[in-house]
């Protein structure tokens, strides 16, 4: 396991040296995606709760951010824990109310109050300038750096998503986590294992909402413009379908379907005019042949081969 | 002092009434069978006391604590345990991971996010699991041990907690008559400061190792007393024979 991800690590820290701006700006929206699945990965994988309302976590710590830069002039060192702070604390609100529900009853939730922001940024024109978005936003010089070029962005972005993750994976191989899983399988047995499942519950839609919150603030310093749209269903769905297609309750999974989803996106329809039929092939594909996901598909069929060579 | 004091407790299903008034007391360190037939009230009487249902009416007080409106896992912490009729245990993971979620519930390090799982939380479980005759089986996972180890982990688990009351739902059902016996022994080896509320059908079984027996019958209780006074008691073979 450490191989892979020490192969991985160094992979990617050398990849700017070979291949083009295109594909360097690209690695940096898979990372970015990445670190956003991830964090639906925490609810969907290991909580067995689907949420079809994640994009609002990311939306709204982007329009923080650029809300704080262009009403206030302030500093990104101000600017990102507010950011952060402001939509945590959201989180917790649409905890107490998501959570009165689980399976459908929660997915619908989620939906609904991500569609009430989607809904106020795009009618909120004084405030989010509507259809137009936020634009003139400024990337942040942490230690005096500056983040304009692809390349030193794109490390930027490693070092943030090398963190995100190796949190997010501390997290779920902790006690807690451990707790999380169980109430996932057995939710009625947990508790009469003593474990409080609402608030194991509740503390991970809020641990997961930050670290969607931190794609958010990569999401804005990344396209230094923001739209309604990063708020929307098809942006909560996208980053479910990436976490089902690389394999949910994986570390890894996240990972590869943010890299799918974003690659077929964005390299397939250069050259695919109906490249969102080639996605969604592609979905069926996984489905029907991995349907645990790619990762644990490909370990199973690897497996599999071992076994038989 | 009593373990157990319930008092007019009530529980309907739509017009139904599963529980349609029980009275009981269960004494510190006795060992209760309740015995009843099928739709007597038994799992749901179970699933009141842990608090799985809320109770439409009555209360319970464990160990003198009023804990009818308390939250399940409320309960578990002031010392209650339970076993299920159907097994409801975590097939994937390992014996010995089942057992070890069963300690970690009642510790503070259940909320730790950062660490990882003791091993000494493991060893603890390992010495649960041997005294249910499991420790060479503790790295299986629960999908690949039979129905009659399985019925050991959840005992093993309710065990782990050190309950002061423990409700065990026909902790024999569905065993070969050598599993039976296995199991038997493992409930025969509880130590007397815990608290056995028991519901089997095994009569053979479970009536020896009783020191009173309730019987239950429409939501009500009908009989209570010692093996010898509930066997001669007319109700019970009402209840049992039709006549």
């Amino acid at each position: 396991m450490k191989t892979w991800v020490f192969g991985t690590l160094a992979l990617l820290a050398v990849l700017p040296l070979g291949v083009g701006e295109y594909y360097v700006n690209l690695a940096s929206q898979v990372l970015i995606f990445a670190v956003f699945a991830a964090s639906i990965n925490l609810l969907l994988g290991y909580g067995g709760l689907p949420s079809l309302g994640h994009a609002a976590y990311l939306g709204v710590a982007a329009y923080l951010s650029a809300l704080l830069q262009l009403k206030l002039g302030l500093s990104h060192w101000v600017i990102a824990p507010l950011a952060l702070l402001g939509t945590t604390v959201m989180a917790c609100a649409f905890g107490l109310i998501a959570l009165r529900a689980a399976g459908l009853g929660f997915l619908m939730l989620t939906l609904a109050l991500s569609q009430v922001l989607w809904g106020t940024a795009y009618r909120w024109v004084s405030m989010t300038d509507g259809d137009n978005g936020l634009r003139g936003l400024a990337r942040p010089a942490p230690f005096g750096i500056n983040l304009d070029g692809a390349p030193a962005f794109y490390y930027f972005t490693l070092l943030i998503a090398a963190f995100a993750i190796w949190m997010m994976a501390r997290f779920v191989n902790s006690p807690f986590g451990a707790t999380l899983k169980g109430t996932r399988d057995q939710s009625r047995r947990m508790s009469a294992l003593g474990y409080h499942v609402w608030l194991i519950r509740w503390v991970t839609f809020i641990y997961a909402a930050f670290w969607g919150a931190v794609s958010g603030l990569l999401f804005v310093y990344y396209h230094k413009y923001i739209h309604p749209v990063s708020l929307s269903l098809a942006n909560s769905a996208e980053g479910l379908l990436a976490v089902i297609a690389g394999g949910s309750g994986t570390l890894a999974g996240p990972i590869v379907g943010a890299a799918i989803v974003l690659l077929l996106k964005n390299w397939a329809s250069a050259y695919i005019e109906r490249w969102n039929m080639l996605l969604g092939f592609v979905f069926v594909f996984i489905v029907v042949f991995m349907p645990e996901g790619v990762v644990p598909g490909v370990k199973r069929l690897w497996k599999r081969y071992i076994s038989r060579a | 002092m009593e373990a157990l004091h319930i008092q007019g407790l009530k529980k309907s299903f739509g017009g139904l009434p599963a529980i349609a008034e029980v009275w009981l007391s269960v004494e510190a360190g006795e060992y209760r069978l309740i015995i009843g037939l099928n739709g007597a009230g038994k799992t749901t009487l179970f699933n009141l006391l842990t608090g799985d249902l809320p109770a439409d009416a009555g209360s319970i007080l464990l160990f003198e604590s009023n804990v009818t409106r308390l939250a399940t896992h409320k309960r578990v912490h002031l010392g209650l345990a339970r076993t299920y009729q159907i097994i409801t245990l975590f097939p994937q993971d390992t014996l010995v991971h089942n057992v070890a979620l069963s300690l970690l519930g009642l510790t503070k390090a259940r909320w730790n996010s950062f660490g990882s799982l003791s091993s000494a939380l493991y060893g603890e479980a390992r010495t649960v699991l041997a005294k249910v005759g499991l420790e060479t089986l503790a790295q299986r996972p629960i999908a690949e041990v039979s129905y009659g180890e399985k019925r050991r982990v959840e005992i093993a688990m309710a065990l782990a907690q050190k309950p002061r009351l423990l409700l065990l739902d026909e902790p024999l059902a569905g065993l070969s008559r050598e599993e039976r016996g296995t199991v038997k022994q493992v409930i025969g080896a509880i130590p007397r400061e815990t608290t056995v509320v028991m519901i089997e059908h095994d009569m053979d079984t479970a009536l020896d190792m009783a020191d009173r027996i309730t019987v239950l019958h429409y939501g009500r209780v009908i009989v209570e007393g010692t093996r010898a006074q509930v066997v001669a008691d007319p109700k019970t073979r009402e209840v049992y024979l039709g006549y």
